[in-house]
């Protein structure tokens, strides 16, 4: 039996990576894929809840983030598709078209 | 230690060093297989937990389908290695506090709510089927369900609009 609590402390540090790793890079697909660090961070927290409650409701809200994952990863690529296309850079500090 | 939580550390230092090595590579190529790693340990994390749908749908729609988009891109892109820019203020002045913030803000509840507050989690399957889950899918949250096809759909014609070149 693992405790509940071990799987939330995961949770969050796996969490703190991915608001690190969006902070300090800056290539826009790695930036891209913090944010699908982060949603992994989310879906342990919804089973490990889910499997302590002894609910299942947690587990569909894993499937339903997945889903939405997959819908925002390909309408986000095709947007740094674009991106890329018209900037020629992936770095996001050369898309600034709306800074002063 | 007991079978279980050897598994769990062993799988929880893998999921961190990936998520570290996300962060340390600066091409996004090691970056995303780096990322494939921590979604790997985390569907064996599930499977520990006894979600074994759920692990499966990790492994082949993360692992599988996500990350392939992920590394199609990069390589459709050519995208190479991270350029050095200098940090911007913001990110050094008010990420970095921000970050810290978050997960002192994170421990700080996890320490309150306690240990006793929260039953063990239930192992090798005692509430969880994925003939359960099935039932629950499509009786309570079935609206939801045929939504989310009605969202994909709109999701692969922005992709395909997004996308094309125009001429």
């Amino acid at each position: 039996m693992v405790p509940t609590n071990y799987y939330l402390i995961l949770s969050a540090i796996l969490f703190g990576l991915g608001i690190v790793a969006f902070v300090f890079k800056r290539n826009i697909i790695t930036l891209f894929m913090a944010i699908e660090l982060m949603l992994n961070a989310v879906n342990l927290a919804f089973v490990a809840f889910s499997q302590s409650l002894g609910k299942l409701d947690g587990e569909v809200f894993v499937l339903f983030v997945i889903i939405v994952a997959a819908a925002e990863a390909a309408v986000g690529l095709g947007i740094i598709i674009l991106t890329a296309r018209n900037r020629r850079s992936l770095n996001v500090e050369r898309v600034d078209l709306l800074k002063l | 230690m007991t079978g279980p939580i050897f598994i769990f550390l062993v799988l929880a230092a893998v999921a961190i060093a990936g998520a570290v090595s996300l962060i340390l590579n600066r091409h996004p190529i090691h970056s995303a297989l780096s990322l494939i790693v921590v979604m790997v340990a985390l569907a064996g994390l599930y499977l520990l937990m006894g979600a074994e749908f759920v692990a499966a749908v990790q492994l082949i729609v993360y692992g599988g389908a996500i990350m392939v988009l992920f590394i199609f891109v990069i390589m459709l892109l050519n995208a190479g290695e991270e350029e050095r820019t200098n940090f911007s203020t913001l990110a050094t002045y008010g990420g970095v506090p921000l970050a810290f913030a978050i997960a002192g803000l994170i421990a700080a509840a996890l320490s309150r709510a306690g240990t006793e507050a929260l039953p063990a989690a239930a192992q090798g399957g005692a509430v969880s089927s994925t003939r359960a889950l099935s039932m629950l899918l499509f009786s309570e949250f079935v609206y939801p369900f045929e939504l989310t096809s009605f969202l994909i759909l709109v999701a692969i014609l922005g992709a395909i609009v997004l996308a094309q070149r125009e001429n």
